[in-house]
């Protein structure tokens, strides 16, 4: 423990690893909310892995693969979300299929890009210790921007995503808001995938919201409580990660894997409880 | 002359192939309290979502003060029979009641105090105002209903539509509920799709018997044998008098 605080004190990757993951965790908490709430994992899987296409592509043509996830993420996002409303009977098929597509032209791409082979591991399962400078400002931008959105269409998106139809009945544009609440999850996934990699996002994503969802009465404690959670769960995984020197994204994953299955079980144990005293 | 606030002329409406409402013609006038009753599966739900523009007609023509049905959202309030609702969201009752306010409220940012007001109020008419935070998840079919009869409330509507609101409300409330209705039909046209025929005889003074076509017209004198051959075999009015 002294030695990641002073190893935190006098190195800028531990900096940079330890801003990125706070920031990483108030995106994932508030968007990761609406996500488990609105019962979007999947999609939000199919953007996650679709966006390895756009990674690939940036990386074999020369540009920060951060960029290139991004706009892949937002691609990926609109089209995913215009399959979902219009062909809403074989959402999951169509869906499955992006996602694997995605992947496939991403790992062409990595094949074949010229001289020094990219590591396409740290692409699938992150490495956050890798992270720069400039993506840290990148990562606070985008979240400055989730942030924002989300303070402004709060009452709509709440709407949407509870009564779709009454929604409609009041003039809000029910489509319009779907996509744009995709295209936040996907510049959520974007920060992420530099916390854990592709592979293991949309375990951050609903992981914290799941665990946070048992102790909140409205949406918006639910976020609170989901960015406190992630923030727990990041933090204390890179300092596990650092000290057995094992990968930070796969430990970040279980120790939040590990709380949600306690939160379960706890909140199980109260309720046997409640029942019990009432007798 | 009353001005007509419903207008439904000659409409045919078809889910996939299947013909479910045939040549409909329907007006509704400002200030009327139109009862729609007929079988399961009949279609009524149906003529109240080709109200809303929520579907739209294969034939003919629905215009809703005069204008096409969804420009004309801002001044309904609907009580959907069955609401797509996931039980486990989060969200307090208040914040339900309010949706009913979002197309008044501004596009960005928060509610305006005088919309929580508003939901205030409407909470207390249908007499739930102590569950204004409770979980709208934990509540029992009654009580949800209450909160949809508030959220269409809030909105200050000119007219109402109201799919079977009363059916898992206990008694006591109903009988509120109605004199609600009533009060309420003073400033508003209320449609409502009832199968308490005692009600439709005691509080509105116009019905419809759908079954896929309209089998009567709303008029004066609607009898018990005309809304028997609406159901196909007589119907009994609870403490009826059809004095329509
Ligand atoms: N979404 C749908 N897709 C296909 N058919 C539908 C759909 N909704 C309703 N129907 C059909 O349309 C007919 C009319 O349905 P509707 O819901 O309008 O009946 P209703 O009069 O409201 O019945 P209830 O008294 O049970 O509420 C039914 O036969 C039903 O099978
Ligand atoms: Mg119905």
């Amino acid at each position: 423990m002294f030695e990641f605080i002073h190893v935190l004190q006098n190195q800028a990757f531990m900096q940079n690893a330890v801003i990125v993951g706070l920031l990483a965790a108030m995106a994932c908490g508030i968007m990761g909310t609406y996500v488990v709430t609105r019962r979007i994992v999947f999609i939000s899987g199919g953007i996650s892995h679709t966006v390895l296409g756009g990674m690939g592509a940036a990386y074999y043509y020369g540009f920060n693969p951060t960029h290139g996830a991004f706009v892949a993420a937002i691609i990926a996002a609109l089209l995913i979300g215009f399959v979902s409303l219009r062909y809403h009977q074989h959402e999951d098929t169509l869906i499955g299929a992006l996602w694997a597509v995605g992947m496939a032209v991403g790992i062409l791409f990595i094949y074949n890009t010229p001289g020094y082979n990219v590591d396409l591991m740290s692409y699938l399962f992150g490495n956050i210790l890798m992270v720069k400078r400039e993506s840290v400002l990148f990562v606070a931008c985008l979240d400055l921007v989730i942030i924002s959105l989300v303070a402004l269409f709060y009452k709509r998106f709440l709407a949407v995503c509870f009564d779709e139809e009454y929604s409609r009945l009041q003039g809000v544009s029910v489509e319009g808001t779907y996509l744009l609440l995709l295209c936040l999850v996907a510049a959520t996934v974007v920060m992420l995938i530099q916390v854990v990699g592709i592979i293991l996002v949309i375990a951050l994503l609903t992981l914290p919201a799941a665990t946070a969802r048992y102790f909140s009465q409205s949406l918006g404690k639910m976020m609170i409580l989901a960015s406190m959670f992630g923030a727990v769960f990041t933090t204390s995984g890179l300092v596990i990660s650092y000290n057995q020197d094992i990968p930070s994204g796969a430990t970040i994953i279980v120790v939040a894997g590990l709380a949600y299955i306690m939160a379960t079980a706890l909140k199980g144990l109260a309720s046997r409880f409640r029942s019990y005293n009432k007798k | 002359m009353n001005k007509t606030v419903v207008e439904i002329r000659n409409v045919d409406f078809a889910y996939d192939d299947i013909l479910v409402l045939k040549d409909i013609t329907l007006t509704v006038e400002d200030g009327s309290f139109l009862g729609i009753v007929g079988p399961n599966g009949s279609g009524k739900t149906t003529l109240l979502k080709l109200i809303l523009g929520l579907i739209h007609p294969l034939r003919g023509s629905v215009r809703v003060f005069g204008q096409a049905p969804e420009r004309a959202r801002p001044s309904i309030g609907y009580v959907p029979q069955h609401a797509e609702i996931d039980s486990s969201f989060p969200v307090s009752v208040m914040d339900v009641v309010l949706i009913g306010r979002l197309g008044k409220a501004p596009l960005i940012g928060k509610y305006r105090k005088i919309d929580m007001e508003m939901a205030e109020e409407a909470l207390k008419e249908v007499e739930i105002s102590e569950l204004r935070t409770h979980r709208f998840g934990t509540l029992s079919g009654g009580q949800r209903q209450r909160v949809f009869m508030a959220r269409a409330l809030v909105g200050r509507p000119e007219i109402l539509l109201l799919d079977e609101p009363t059916v898992s409300i206990d008694g006591r409330v109903e009988q509120d509920i109605y004199e609600l209705l009533k009060k309420l039909n003073k400033k508003a046209t209320i449609i409502l799709v009832s199968h308490d025929l005692g009600f439709i005889s005691t509080y509105v003074n116009q019905v419809a018997c759908v079954n896929r076509s309209l089998v009567c017209n709303p008029t004066e004198n609607v009898t018990s044998d005309v809304i028997g051959a609406c159901y196909g075999g007589p119907v009994h009015m609870i403490k009826h008098k059809c004095e329509l």
